[in-house]
């Protein structure tokens, strides 16, 4: 299944509770848009839960949300950028997906 | 009342205004990333209208509102307008002052130097003595 997160994760628990279920499933794709980019980002409080789930689910996040924010060269390593295309690919070579709200 | 209306100022007596030109201590604290919600623009376009009234206004970063002001935002991707070089031109207005939070900061492995415009960083107990002495908080 593929994730789909929007929410910063400093303001809203969404993307701990959807970690808590992503990680249990093997072959699970997460992608950060939106908000939810910063949670991509180098040294900051989400850092080790991002390594983490690093190490259990594929990570993605789109660049274009990553760029408007100015984030461009804090991304965690490991996490992989997609544009808009990537993102429908994302969606058709997945089963299903749900975006958490 | 019963006064002639003048043609200069359509019967409004300017003087008592004048008299009365109060300067209140206005603070807009912003606690919002930029682009998901309408937040954070929405109050930079009342601290600019604020700005037309002469009034002592401050600017609080503090959360997510942190990233209001990093550098480097390139929205053309997103379709979205980059009012970040905004924050550049407050200076303009006479709105020199603007804190963050340290603690904002340093959750999100931030610092001073990843801001696009002069900043005095300060620790939560520091904010909330200036926070103490206004007298309007607006919060977005």
């Amino acid at each position: 299944m593929l994730h789909i997160v929007n929410k910063s994760p400093f303001e809203n628990r969404t993307l701990d509770s959807c970690l808590r279920v992503a990680i249990n499933e093997p072959g699970a794709a997460l992608l950060l848009i939106e908000d939810a980019v910063y949670a991509a980002s180098k040294s900051g409080t989400f850092e080790s839960a991002m390594k983490d789930a690093l190490g259990k689910v594929k990570v993605y996040a789109l660049w274009p949300d990553i760029e408007a924010r100015g984030m461009q060269d804090r991304v965690i390593e490991g996490i992989k950028m997609v544009d808009y295309g990537g993102f429908v690919d994302l969606v058709a070579e997945h089963s299903n997906c749900q975006s958490w709200l | 009342m019963g006064e002639e209306m003048t043609e200069s100022t359509g019967g409004i007596d300017f003087e008592d205004e004048d008299a009365s030109g109060v300067i209140k201590k206005f603070m807009f604290v912003n606690r919002k990333a930029p682009y998901g919600t309408i937040y954070a623009l929405e109050s930079l376009e009342v601290v600019l209208i604020s700005a037309a009234f002469d009034q002592d206004v401050s600017l609080i970063f503090m959360d997510d509102g942190v990233y209001q002001i990093v550098k480097g935002q390139h929205t053309k991707a997103i379709d979205v307008k980059n009012f970040s070089p905004t924050y550049r031109a407050l200076e303009g207005y006479d709105i020199e002052k603007l804190y963050v939070e340290k603690e904002s900061l340093d959750q999100r492995g931030l610092t001073e130097d990843d801001l696009l415009v002069d900043v005095q960083v300060m620790s939560s107990a520091e904010i909330a003595k200036i926070m103490a002495e206004q007298d309007v908080v607006i919060s977005f």
